[in-house]
């Protein structure tokens, strides 16, 4: 059939006889055959006659050829109730253009048309920003109050579904924290022992991974892994609930959104970051101490190496740092997911959106306590 | 698609075929024939199996038993990875209408086509605008899913499910959640796709409405006794059926007609 069509092709041929304009059809039309050959230009005026002797097989490359033409005639006559006289078509190709040239239920009813102009795009684009930033600020506001309701007793949320997502982001986040806390451990170790052993003071390996995973690591590491595994979590989670509707369903029940989906994941990551920072300082220093031994510190030593390096204080600040992390990261999670499109692929930006937002926010926020720390000599 | 003759061989064949989730049966020994350019519906109660049969014709899941031919070829039979002559004869629209959220309409429509075959871009556009124009959504090219109500999806999704000029359109719940207008219009558009494009339909649905329309045979799936309950054209099923539990359904439970003496 393929040589057929090749032989073949398709011909439109528009004539003018006095006022009359005719349009002969012949050939294959097929999608994948030969582009069209046009003779003669198409009149401003509908075709008085079809001529359609010499016509072959043929798809709905036909049908769309005729309807471009006599959309391009409606368009430039300006009038939409125009319609072209199509008698002298076969029945089945009359049925499918009166069809595609009826007039839509919806006509007029172009909701949220999409912007066409570049300037258009980035007033938009702009208008997006603006909003994103009060919509951080609104979130934020609500998950004070929500706080508030439940010191107070009036926030209402099911205990099996915060106990659950303290056992994902807590016990369940346990495995990778310890991997990526260990390794990082080694490598500050490695680093250490390479630049320390050229004046002999590679002891101090000991003093180098205590301080860096307790005060900056362990817990900026810990945050970028809870980041990735649970703030992208949230945001799925939540996005999909929200393209489920179930989210209005909530709210057709009273309940309020907020407090039963966001203060929970907000509490359990609150509660859960700085036990899983003490336990990747813990880790980090372990495996510093594995490349000591390799490196012939004695492991007694290199404990009371470490435990000299560090006082109370220094412990405790990354620790305090965690809160907020585990704060920003819920927040960055929980509100990408509550604001996700209604769709699949507003699922997927969601998630990309929340993990991007929770890392710049730890990193911002790690970088203002640093400047805080350092005003305050501690 | 305007020259073939009507075939002798019925276009559709399912013979003794046996739908189960593991040691649950769905349905058992479903036995029909569907001609060329025939309006088939299937119908029965919530939970019947009326899609997954509509699964198992489209290959998105394997039967039990027995076995589903095109044209007289098997279906079932053949390996899943050699199935792409039979799957780019069918179309396919889907209850939700199943869009890439990700394309626009016009890109939903378009995809297919670049994917099975050359088409020249000018031939594409104007392909894009008349399924669109077909289903009633000329000028929503550009816009994405999301920005269109549910109606319109589903619109947007036979117009999709068309692409291909298929042989066989199969549409899952057509008429569910639109208006009756624009249910009506739908009715209407698969009439004359029938006519038109030469399609042979296969719906799942429950309007009673549409099927008193525009079906020439309706199959309706016993959910009490997992067996094919009646076979034959809805009006006479409707009055005529020996199975009570079939002029139950398409009488609405309302009235009741004695059997046929």
């Amino acid at each position: 059939m393929t040589t057929e069509v090749l032989q073949r092709p398709p011909l439109a041929v528009w004539t003018r006889n006095a006022d009359e304009c005719t349009l002969a059809v012949s050939g294959h039309w097929r999608r994948e055959g030969p582009r069209v050959e046009v003779t003669g230009a198409p009149p401003d005026q509908f075709p008085a006659h079809y001529e359609t002797g010499g016509l072959g097989d043929y798809d709905s490359t036909l049908p769309a050829y005729l309807l471009a033409c006599l959309q391009a005639i409606i368009d430039a006559a300006g009038d939409k109730s125009k319609r072209p006289v199509l008698g002298d078509l076969p029945d089945n190709l009359r049925g499918l253009l009166e069809l595609a040239l009826a007039v839509p239920e919806e006509g007029g009813n172009n909701l949220n048309p999409p912007p066409d102009k570049e300037i258009a795009k980035l007033g938009a684009e702009s208008i997006n920003v603006w909003k994103s930033a009060q919509e951080l600020v609104d979130f934020i506001g609500q998950a004070v109050l929500s706080f508030g309701r439940m010191l107070t007793g009036r926030a209402h949320f099911r205990p099996t579904d915060f106990w659950h997502t303290l056992q994902e982001c807590g016990i369940e986040a346990l495995p990778i924290v310890s991997l990526i806390s260990f390794l990082m451990g080694v490598i500050l170790a490695f680093v250490g022992n390479v630049q320390l052993s050229n004046f002999g003071a590679n002891l101090f390996v000991a003093d180098i991974v205590c301080i860096s995973m307790v005060r900056e690591m362990g817990v900026v590491m810990t945050a970028v892994i809870m980041s990735g595994r649970t703030g992208a979590a949230f945001a799925a989670l939540l996005g999909s609930m929200k393209a489920n509707e179930e989210i209005d369903a909530l709210r057709t029940f009273g309940f309020n959104p907020f407090d039963f989906l966001v203060l929970p994941r907000l509490l359990a990551l609150v509660l859960m970051m700085p036990i899983l920072t003490v336990y990747a300082n813990i880790v980090g220093i372990l495996g510093g101490m594995l490349v000591g031994y390799f490196v012939h510190i004695q492991p007694a030593l290199y404990w009371t190496e470490t435990i000299h390096s560090v006082d109370l204080t220094a412990l405790s600040l990354g620790v305090f740092k965690s809160v907020f992390f585990g704060a920003a990261i819920a927040v960055c999670g929980c509100m990408q997911g509550m604001g996700a499109g209604n769709s699949s692929s507003g699922v997927g930006q969601a998630t990309t959106r929340a993990v991007v937002a929770a890392i710049t926010s730890v990193i911002v926020i790690d970088s203002i306590f640093a400047v805080i720390f350092t005003l305050l000599d501690i | 698609m305007n020259s073939q003759p009507q075939s002798q061989i019925a276009k559709v064949t399912v013979r003794g075929l046996t739908m189960a989730y593991g040691p649950m049966v769905v349905m058992r020994d479903l036995n029909f024939e569907i001609k060329d350019r025939e309006i088939f519906v299937i119908i029965g109660a919530s939970g019947c199996g009326k899609s997954t049969l509509l699964r198992h014709m489209i290959g998105l899941q394997e039967p039990t038993q027995g076995s589903i031919l095109y044209d007289g070829k098997d279906f079932t039979g053949t390996d899943p990875s050699d199935r792409s002559a039979f799957i780019h004869s069918f179309g396919v629209m889907y209850q939700s209408g199943a869009l890439w959220s990700s394309l626009t309409l016009g890109e939903n429509i378009s995809m297919p086509m670049e994917e099975t075959g050359k088409v020249p871009a000018s031939t594409l556009r104007e392909l894009v605008a008349y399924k669109l124009s077909l289903v009633g959504l000329s000028g929503y090219e550009d816009y994405y899913p999301s920005q269109i109500s549910g109606g319109m999806k589903k619109r947007a999704g036979i117009a999709r499910a068309m692409a291909l000029d298929p042989d066989i359109l199969f549409l899952d719940e057509p008429g569910a959640g639109l208006d009756p207008l624009s249910s009506r219009r739908f009715d209407d558009l698969i009439l004359r796709l029938r006519e038109s494009q030469r399609s042979t339909i296969i719906i799942v649905t429950h309007e009673l409405a549409s099927i008193f329309n525009i079906a020439d045979r309706a199959l309706f799936l016993d959910i009490a006794t997992h067996t094919q309950g009646a076979l034959g054209n809805p009006c006479h099923l409707r009055d005529h059926s020996e199975n009570p539990a079939v002029r139950l359904f398409l009488n609405r439970g309302e009235t009741i007609v004695p059997p046929p003496p």
